[in-house]
């Protein structure tokens, strides 16, 4: 491991422990004093009904799973453009033609109403 | 390699003692940028904004700190409680960690040793702050699901379905300037980004065609850190606050201050990737020399800081609905053509 | 030599994390134990010299498919697993196959070692490295990724979408 990363991991130890020592320095000086009022789920004054993880839609899910293909196409984009410009018009071609067959998928997607949220 | 002629104890403490300095900065230029946005908000609403503590309220941020820790904090019994803590803990970290790698200024020569004003750079700086963007979902997404309450959730789900929406368009509108300065080193871009042309055009990326993808920047930037138009989120007027509306006291805390330093993050990286870093004229002195390129960059992250605000109070918030199809209609087909339209005209110039 | 132990420390976090993964009924402490084997091995990755590809084992497996996973937890509210008596044949059997399964892995390792090392780093593990391998010498596997994705996001949008 180049001795660049180095830094990095030591900010995270600093991190690390900077953080839960604030929040225990904090319930140090800070009053408690807990109710059972204080202690509800808040819903604007009136009593919760139910609980709170119910099932949601599942257009959160096809965002996510569309995140998930999208960011892995983005990833391939990256270490090509670092490299275009040493690759020159065959790099081009190649990732024309990459980027057209995805291109067909989302169109797809499009079509079939996948990006409409309502 | 940053450690050139140092030895190893050297090289470790140059980087605490700079971890430390970067660490003061940014947590003060987080405490004044929320000041800003109160002074600033309430002139644009005609009215003062802090003014009681210290001259201009200037003090406000200290007392607001104190507040935050005096404030009694209540762990609701219902909440899944090692997630509950972890969740501000993630949020303010991932946010903080990515103040690394930014580069404020060229190197400068102390006591003979060459120091370069950056915590460290690597060969994919870049990637590592995507990255630690994408982990802060977790952050959002567990502090909705931890906390047990219908308006966490929601907030919750609604935040990080956001964020992953507009990470797609982030990470492409980063590829044209990765194609214009073909390295991830933020370092490197900057020093791609040097010179001008005729004299008086600096060779930025976004005056080399890249305003496209500076709109998309910014566009996603402002989605990814919750902030109007795009705060869904925490849309007061249907989700109370949100993720975090079961937080009080210090926990808040930790997500109001990974808001605002996200804030600061993001408008360095918009300078560095779009408006070429700390470059800008450089006269006199040697001291001038070391400390003009720190004050044009801060003069660009003020700048973006300021627009922030400014937008937020100005723009009305936009609808969800609108707000995904903004994402997945627009800016994302946009960024595609932005890449293979970059491509397409490197390609013909050289 | 601190190189070795934190290849060693990352590497412990790692099976920690894999076996707190199975060994917990949640499915969401499940994730974000699988979260945390990802991280270590992203830092394995790097410590190994492959910087490239821990950045990407962060931002896929950590931050796009993780996310997924938990997004699914969320909105499902899966609840706590439920002991049932086939689990207990499964920890009966499952950890002593286990066992033999990772020291019939090792031996055959250590049979197979043939003494030659490979230098840190010497891999292609640098963003240049990988583009200049990706686009010029695998092409037809790279083309035929981007086949492989749209078939992903075909089959998603099929199996999540109600036709209306």
């Amino acid at each position: 491991m180049p001795a660049n990363y180095v830094p990095i991991f030591i900010f995270i130890a600093i991190i690390a422990v900077a953080l839960p020592v604030t929040l225990l320095a904090a319930k140090l000086i800070r009053p408690d004093n807990p109710q059972k009022t204080k202690a509800m789920p808040y819903e604007c004054g009136v009593d919760p009904i139910g609980d709170a993880r119910a099932r949601y839609t599942v257009r959160f899910y096809i965002i996510a799973i569309l995140f998930v293909v999208f960011d892995v196409e983005t990833i391939f984009l990256f270490p090509w453009a670092v490299q275009y410009k040493a690759l020159g018009l065959f790099g081009l071609a190649e990732m024309l033609v990459f980027l057209a067959i995805l291109i067909v998928g989302y169109v797809w997607v499009w079509k079939k109403g996948a990006l409409e949220w309502i | 390699m940053p450690t050139g002629n140092l030895s190893v104890t050297t090289f470790v403490i140059a980087s605490i003692i700079k971890i430390a300095i970067v660490l003061w900065v940014l947590l003060t230029a987080v405490a004044y940028t929320v000041w800003l946005e109160r002074k600033v908000v309430g002139h644009i609403q005609n009215r003062w904004g802090p003014t009681r503590v210290g001259p201009f309220g200037l003090l406000q941020p200290l007392a607001d700190g104190l507040k935050f820790i005096f404030k009694e904090d209540l762990t609701p019994p219902y909440v899944h409680k090692f997630l509950y803590i972890l969740a501000p803990m993630l949020a303010l970290s991932m946010s903080l960690i990515a103040i690394c790698l930014i580069p404020f200024g060229n190197s400068v020569n102390i006591a003979g040793m060459n120091i370069p004003l950056q915590i460290t750079d690597t060969n994919i700086a870049l990637l590592i702050i995507l990255g630690i963007t994408s982990i802060a979902v977790y952050g959002v997404a567990l502090a909705g699901w931890s906390s047990n309450s219908k308006y966490s959730l929601l907030g919750g789900l609604r935040a990080s379905a956001q964020m992953i929406s507009y990470e797609v368009a982030l990470g492409l509108s980063l590829v044209g300037v990765l194609i214009l300065c073909g390295t991830f080193s933020l370092h490197g871009i900057v020093e791609a980004q040097t010179g001008t042309w005729f004299g008086f055009i600096p060779k930025w990326n976004i005056f080399k065609g890249q305003f496209i993808a500076f709109f998309i920047y910014i566009m996603a930037a402002y989605a990814e850190t919750n902030r109007i138009p795009f705060d869904l989120p925490e849309a007061e007027t249907e989700l109370v606050a949100g993720y975090h509306t079961e937080y009080s006291s210090m926990k808040f805390a930790m997500f109001f201050m990974a808001e605002y330093s996200n804030m600061v993050t993001v408008a360095c990286l918009a300078s560095i990737l779009f408006l070429g870093g700390w470059t800008g004229p450089v006269f006199g002195p040697p001291i001038l020399h070391a400390l003009l390129p720190i004050f044009w960059f801060a003069l660009r992250v003020l700048f973006f800081i300021f627009v922030y605000i400014w937008v937020r109070g100005t723009l009305p918030r936009f609808r969800y609905d609108q707000l995904m199809s903004f994402a997945w209609k627009f800016l994302l087909p946009l960024a595609i053509a932005n890449v293979m339209i970059t491509a397409l005209v490197v390609a013909l110039r050289s | 030599m601190l190189h070795l132990a934190l290849f060693l420390i990352f590497g412990v976090i790692a099976v920690v994390g894999a076996i707190n993964l199975i060994a917990q009924t949640h499915p969401i402490n499940s994730a974000l134990s699988l979260v945390v084997v990802m991280g270590s091995l992203a830092a394995e990755y790097l410590l190994l010299g492959a910087e490239f590809l821990g950045a990407i084992q962060v931002i896929v497996y950590a931050g796009a498919i993780m996310v997924l996973f938990v997004f699914t937890i969320m909105l499902l509210n899966a609840g706590a697993e439920e002991q049932t008596r086939g689990s207990k044949v499964a920890i009966i059997i499952g950890i002593p196959g286990m066992v033999i399964g990772s020291v019939a892995v090792a031996w055959a390792l250590i049979r197979a070692h043939t003494g030659a090392e490979v230098p840190v780093g010497s891999l292609y593990g640098s963003a240049q490295g990988i583009g200049h391998l990706l686009f010029r010498d695998f092409l037809l596997p790279f083309e035929i990724t981007s086949v492989l994705i749209l078939i992903a996001i075909m089959g998603a949008v099929v199996l999540a979408r109600r036709e209306s």
